[in-house]
């Protein structure tokens, strides 16, 4: 079975390119794909679904490769019972890195299955074809089908050594807009983890400590069990928790169980978190150096930037459900990675990772890393109390925006220096901030909510950023020939941080993009060109190009209106992305009437999946631009429901025009979180362009431009 | 055994035994089973527990079940006819306009209502009908869009 071999060399789409991840560590094609299930080819896949349609493309992607209508294929997505475990769905890699481990495997299957026909025939391979199944011989229909053939084809082989990908010409679904699998469910009531019922659940709410180091002094919980039939009640260290027979009644005794349990005073912090990180004296360290910073003479120009702290703040609450029956413990849970939750789990509740399954279900909309992970634990806690009785947990709106990892406030001082030939020569970043990437499993660590105050909890010193956390989008992808970043992780802040969509991005291409603007502004030279000039990538200088006639620049402006633009390539290796954005600002707030967006992410598998990424990439970050911040009371969270934490609303929503340029035969590049930065930096620089006003502190509010321009 | 409260669910009959204070959310999630109308906030904040009584689009978790008592409460599970989608719902899966999706089946309630009594609305009165409800995806364009082209095919088919 050396199929690859018989395959003409001109149909393999990228022959030489190293095995995706998720390969060499599940290198069987029975790993990923099986026909069991009549008319139906199970693709499995460690990506999950978190509102952003990734699973729709992967079954693109398989369908394609096995010649099978869409809806022949069925996704099942994170089980740690079946699936590969490819780590977390973030970072925008499920197309890069987990599209292209499921085209290997189905390119491999249906080499596999074609040369067993192939056999069974005694005609030539190029003879045979496969189409919704059904092998076909000079077009004609055959006996075989991938079902008929299921026991005579063994598919744990590996997939290196069958894989034969179709060439971009070959392909008849990638490449295509397809409509989302999960949305009619999901438009006609169903589809979602809190949905799901099992026989016996109860329902379970949790009382978490009014703020993170806060501790439970006392809990009288007694007379609640005495007084609801039913109640059960659980504490453990700062963990308090019940479980009841109906809903509506958990929600009502955990009220009282908050009126009967008494804390430890809220810890004092900053009243300002960022004006204090601003002025943090933790240690820096180098994250990139290229040149000589200090070389470089010429006018010197210097920004400081901030970001606040930013909510998850999906509109779904965070949610799971845990059963403990003969020693084995099951959480569904809607965790962007089901295999370290796995070990963190283990890790918590002191027993074998191998003895506890964990599920993906599809949440609301998942941003980074949220709460998900945190109730499946809670869950887990308060189902170990009811052993044999499914536990479902619902975090409240105030769990939800006061006890999620918070998106890290930052501070980014940068400055650059013009030479005598008006270019760049150098640029400095010097980004403060708290850590990302806080995780589940992460360096040994469970990094889950509840385990930093159980029984017996071990405290670990504050950890660090990551590697790409804080510096993410910090060099500019310009041709600056002297560029230094430094970071600092101002560990003395007390907060619970980690990853919210694009990281470090947003602040650092907010600082860079906004600066590039103002040195352009005063040198007196148009934007648009000045970034032209700095650009030596080609694709970086077409998707500018490209916007600039998609968005009339530099158009005409009315009084109190202003267009302004902003470009990065995400994480300097993922999708290009250039955003405009027009804003109207001479009423009382500011107003984003239209946001514009060219992308190049090489291959695009869903185009309209793309788009509407991008889209809701530029409204989801004008929401953070313009409106949002997290307010503290001392340690505690005081923005705890919708009015406190206000989010973009439906008439404050811009127009929105997106563009893709097509590269069907380059690798695709991940494009979920690549318009976050730049839509911060096009907003701002609108600002400056309708009012003459740099507001370097976000949000972007009327306030803000008032201090701006004091 | 406590009494229970009659009203009319999506046409027809129905018994709820829960307390009469319970927020009707629960009791269409928990006793009727019917899993449209979402918890997103349970403070009538986010709109994605939206449903239809009397003709009006409400919040039902801020809404006791006994405020509902004889009255006609439409979900989202009920405004298919003849197996087919209503218009809005239609709109939105042809517009692609959901990202999550937690946020829609409270939309497309809210939607039907404003069609209901404003067969042509702009763009600027289909924002404003839904500032009740929040999106956090981003998809609020798209979803604007969706209602503008139900409001065409719901013209369209009379």
């Amino acid at each position: 079975m050396t199929d690859v071999q018989q395959r003409p060399a001109t149909t393999q789409a990228q022959p030489a390119a190293p095995l995706p991840k998720g390969i060499a560590t599940h290198p069987l094609v029975s790993q990923w794909i099986d026909f069991a299930t009549p008319a139906i080819a199970r693709l499995r896949t460690g990506r999950v679904e978190l509102g952003q349609g990734n699973v729709t493309a992967l079954v693109q992607m398989a369908a394609d490769e096995l010649d099978l209508r869409m809806d022949q294929v069925e996704a099942v997505a994170g089980d740690t019972r079946v699936t590969p475990d490819e780590g977390f769905t973030s970072g925008s890699f499920s197309i890069e890195h987990g599209g292209q481990s499921v085209r290997l495997a189905a390119s491999a299957a249906r080499s596999l299955y074609l040369a067993r026909a192939a056999i069974l025939l005694n005609a030539p391979r190029s003879e045979l074809s496969i189409e919704e199944g059904v092998v076909l011989r000079r077009g004609a229909a055959t006996p075989h089908t991938y079902w008929t053939l299921r026991d005579s084809v063994d598919l744990r082989v590996e997939v290196a050594r069958h894989a034969a990908p179709k060439a971009a010409s070959e392909r008849r679904l990638a490449g295509t807009s397809q409509a989302r699998i999960d949305l009619p469910r999901k438009v006609a009531g169903s589809g979602f983890i809190h949905d799901l019922v099992l026989p016996g659940m109860r329902h379970g709410r949790v009382l978490h400590p009014p703020s993170r180091h806060a501790r439970l002094l006392s809990a009288d919980l007694a007379p609640i069990e005495a007084k609801h039939g039913g109640i059960t009640t659980v504490v453990n260290g700062s963990f308090v928790g019940l479980i009841a027979l109906h809903p509506a009644e958990a929600v009502e005794a955990i009220a009282e169980a908050a009126r009967r349990c008494t804390w430890s005073a809220v810890p004092e912090a900053p009243a300002d978190p960022v004006e204090a990180m601003g002025s943090s004296k933790s240690p820096s360290v180098v994250t990139f150096e290229s040149g000589d910073v200090s070389a470089a003479g010429g006018r010197r120009f210097e920004t400081s930037v901030s970001r606040p702290y930013l909510a998850h703040a999906s509109i779904g609450p965070s949610y799971s459900v845990a059963l403990w029956k003969d020693d084995r413990l099951s959480v569904w849970t809607h965790s962007q990675g089901v295999f370290p939750l796995r070990q963190a789990l283990a890790m918590v509740l002191g027993i074998a990772a191998d003895r506890i399954d964990v599920i993906h279900a599809d949440g609301a909309g998942c941003y980074g890393h949220n709460g998900a992970d945190d109730v499946a634990l809670e869950a887990a806690l308060l189902a170990r109390a009811v052993p044999g009785s499914p536990v479902r947990l619902l975090w409240s709106r105030a769990d939800e925006l006061m006890h999620s990892p918070l998106g890290p406030a930052a501070v980014v001082k940068a400055s650059a220096t013009v030479g005598g030939d008006g270019m760049i020569a150098a640029m400095t970043l010097d980004i403060t901030g708290q850590p990302y990437g806080h995780r589940p499993d992460r360096e040994g660590r469970a990094n889950l909510l509840a385990a930093e105050y159980l029984e017996g909890a071990i405290t670990h010193a504050p950890a660090g950023d990551i590697a790409t956390g804080m510096e993410r989008n910090s060099v500019p992808l310009y041709a600056i020939p002297n560029v230094r970043v430094t970071k600092r992780v101002a560990s003395e802040l007390p907060f619970r941080t980690s990853s919210l969509r694009s990281l470090g991005a947003y602040a650092n291409v907010f600082a860079i993009e906004t600066l590039v603007d103002e040195i352009a502004c005063e040198l007196g030279k148009d934007p648009l060109a000045f970034r032209l000039a700095h650009l030596k990538d080609a694709r970086a200088r077409v998707v500018l190009e490209r916007l600039a006639a998609l968005c009339g620049w530099p158009g005409a402006s009315k009084e109190g209106e202003g267009l302004g633009i902003a470009f990065a390539r995400y994480k300097n290796s993922a999708a290009y992305c250039a955003v405009a954005a027009r804003v109207a600002a001479g009423g009382k707030d500011v107003v984003v009437t239209h946001m514009w967006s060219v992308i190049d992410a090489g291959e695009v598998i869903n185009p309209d999946g793309a788009v509407n990424q991008i889209e809701g990439g530029m409204v989801q970050s004008a929401s953070w631009t313009l409106k949002e911040c997290v307010r503290f009371e001392g340690e505690a969270i005081a923005s705890r429901d919708w009015p406190g934490y206000p989010i973009l609303k439906f008439s404050e929503t811009p127009e929105v025009s997106v563009e893709i340029v097509p590269r069907p035969d380059d690798p695709p590049l991940g494009v979920a979180e690549a318009a976050q930065g730049p839509s911060a930096a096009a907003i701002a620089n609108a600002v400056h362009a309708a009012l003459g006003v740099r507001v370097r502190r976000l949000p972007l509010t009327r306030e803000a431009i008032l201090a701006a321009s004091m | 055994m406590a009494e229970s409260i009659a009203f009319i669910l999506n046409g027809r009959p129905a018994q709820a035994t829960a307390k009469g204070s319970t927020p009707l959310v629960y009791v269409l999630r928990g006793e009727m089973g019917l899993m449209g109308a979402r918890i997103g906030c349970g403070e009538g904040h986010c709109g994605s527990c939206t449903v239809i009584v009397d003709g009006k689009a409400v919040t039902s978790c801020d809404l006791p079940l006994e405020a509902v008592a004889g009255k006609s409460v439409e979900t989202v599970e009920g405004i298919a006819r003849d197996g087919k989608l209503h218009p809005v719902q239609q709109a939105i899966i042809d517009e692609q306009a959901g990202q999550c999706g937690y946020c829609l089946t409270g939309i497309v309630m809210r939607a039907k209502v404003l069609l209901d009594s404003n067969p042509a609305p702009t763009r600027r009165e289909i924002a404003t009908a839904l500032d009740g409800h929040l999106c956090r995806c981003g998809t609020q364009p798209r979803i604007l869009r969706a209602i503008a082209r139900a409001a065409t095919a719901i013209a369209a088919a009379k």
